[in-house]
């Protein structure tokens, strides 16, 4: 067995293209999860209880089935009921982001309880309404505590966004497959996309433990 | 100005007020003692529904306290300080005194501004507008507190062991304020385990024990007279 060296470097920019994908559509689909997240987290602890048990089945679906067949559902079953394509890249990101926000939402949702119970108490004496004292008092503390569990999130999502090779969707993964049909490179390429991932989580968990540094002196 | 009827509060099976009555009149300083767990905060924290009375009725201001909107009105009217301050601690202290006025009363920045600033004077730390709480003392914060809850302008403070949490040589200056604020003539219910304090600002001292006012009347006849002998067995442990 020989390892093409030359290969790595052609196929290269190639791949370096789809790491890019890969971080667009896991940025969309964290920012569009934050969304989702922020909302549905709150809910789940609201006191309306349509509201809390509308959330809680949100997350329980969400986190209780896999990405893959949610990716499926969305690009497959979905244009069947609307009677419509669905974008590869739209599919992708909507499916990474509402699986996304459960997960948020979990986050979001412990980052709320761990504040202490009088913060609330103090806005809701001052006559503050529940929505009143969560958006101004509650919540811009609990973004504090999430950091370091959102920064984990981004990098599961990083690597799950390789499922939407899958659809098409030409991604870093998908395109060493692509690569790899061309060429039969499997070891160089798979090697040289695993190094990629690598170097990509790496890079988000020093960024958030910088983050998380700067959070705490401030 | 509160009026309170046959209020009765139970956690689970574990009845803690078991029946109050109480009127307080306008301008009137009701100092509340008791021994640890016998319904104080509970008590204190029906009057602005903190806590939600099991039974009877809580009228503050004319606002009878049942539904969300009453609840929220009547809010507006009762100031409430904790014994653990309670402040926010993302936001400056000028921040703190002036969200409740702007979101709730929709007073201008400006204007919510200038009174913090003359509340900040009042409580003496003008010159702590731009902190954040967790830079102060104890006692700095408890009067960052008092202005904060004043900064509604309320007809009502309550005051939940305010200096229980604070440092002996900080408990003065906490209390001076709240003295000066009883001598403006605020309408004031005040739980506290400062005895001296009690008979000094109180117009009215109630002991409470085992969810129930056992004895009340002016500071000083309880204080010297007590007529039940709960009361008697109350002050031979703490004085
Ligand atoms: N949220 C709650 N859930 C269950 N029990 C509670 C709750 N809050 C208070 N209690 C109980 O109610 C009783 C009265 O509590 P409360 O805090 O009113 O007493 P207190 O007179 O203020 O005491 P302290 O002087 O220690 O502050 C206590 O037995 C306490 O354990
Ligand atoms: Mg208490």
């Amino acid at each position: 067995m020989s390892f093409n060296f030359d290969l790595v470097i052609q196929s290269f920019p190639l791949l370096l293209l789809g790491a890019g994908i890969t971080i667009k559509i896991t940025a969309l689909s964290v920012g569009l999860g934050m969304i989702i997240g922020m909302f549905v987290g709150i809910a789940r602890i609201s006191h309306v209880t349509p509201l809390r048990m509308l959330a809680a089945v949100y997350i329980d679906f969400l986190r209780g089935t896999p990405l893959l067949v949610q990716i499926f559902l969305i690009y497959f079953a979905l244009p069947l009921m609307l009677d419509q394509r669905v974008d590869p890249f739209v599919a992708a990101i909507t499916a990474c982001g509402i699986n996304s926000g459960a997960y948020v939402a979990e986050i979001f949702r412990a980052g709320i309880q761990a504040i202490d119970k009088g913060q609330m108490e103090a806005g809701r004496s001052l006559g503050m309404t529940w929505v009143q004292t969560m958006r101004y008092i509650i919540v811009p503390q609990a973004f504090k505590n999430i950091v370091p569990p959102l920064g984990n999130e981004f990098i599961a999502l990083l690597k799950d966004s390789s499922l939407v090779s899958v659809i098409g969707f030409e991604e870093l993964t998908r395109r060493g497959q692509l690569i790899i049909a061309r060429t039969y490179g499997s070891l160089e390429i798979w090697l040289s996309v695993a190094v990629i991932y690598l170097v990509m989580t790496l890079a988000i968990s020093r960024l958030v433990a910088y983050m998380e540094k700067r959070l705490k002196t401030s | 100005m509160i009026d309170i009827k046959d209020l009765r509060k139970s956690f689970e099976d574990h009845e803690v007020l078991k029946g109050i009555n109480l009127h307080i009149n306008p301008k009137e300083v009701v100092v509340i003692i008791g021994p640890s767990g016998s319904g104080k905060s509970t008590l204190l924290r029906c009057m602005n529904m903190l806590e939600e009375p099991t039974s009877g009725k809580v009228v503050v201001d004319g606002i009878e306290l049942n539904g969300e909107a009453n609840i929220n009105k009547a809010r507006e009217e009762i100031g409430m300080v904790f014994q653990r301050f309670n402040l926010f601690p993302h936001m400056t202290v000028l921040q703190n005194i002036t969200l409740a006025p702007m979101k709730v009363r929709k007073i201008s920045k400006e204007e919510a501004e200038k009174t913090a600033m003359e509340l900040l004077n009042q409580v003496g730390l003008a010159d702590k507008a731009g902190a954040y709480p967790p830079q102060l003392s104890g006692g700095q914060q408890q009067r960052v507190a008092i202005a904060r809850a004043l900064a509604m302008k309320p007809k009502v403070m309550l005051f939940d062991e305010p200096t229980s949490a604070l440092d002996p040589e900080m408990v003065k200056e906490v209390l001076d304020v709240m003295k000066s604020l009883a001598d403006k003539g605020m309408t004031m219910a005040i739980v506290t385990h400062e005895m001296g304090f009690a008979r000094e600002v109180g117009d009215r001292l109630l002991f409470v024990d085992e969810g129930q006012i056992i004895e009340q009347g002016p500071p000083k006849e309880v204080f010297d007279n007590p007529k039940e002998e709960r009361t008697r067995l109350f002050f031979s442990k703490i004085l």
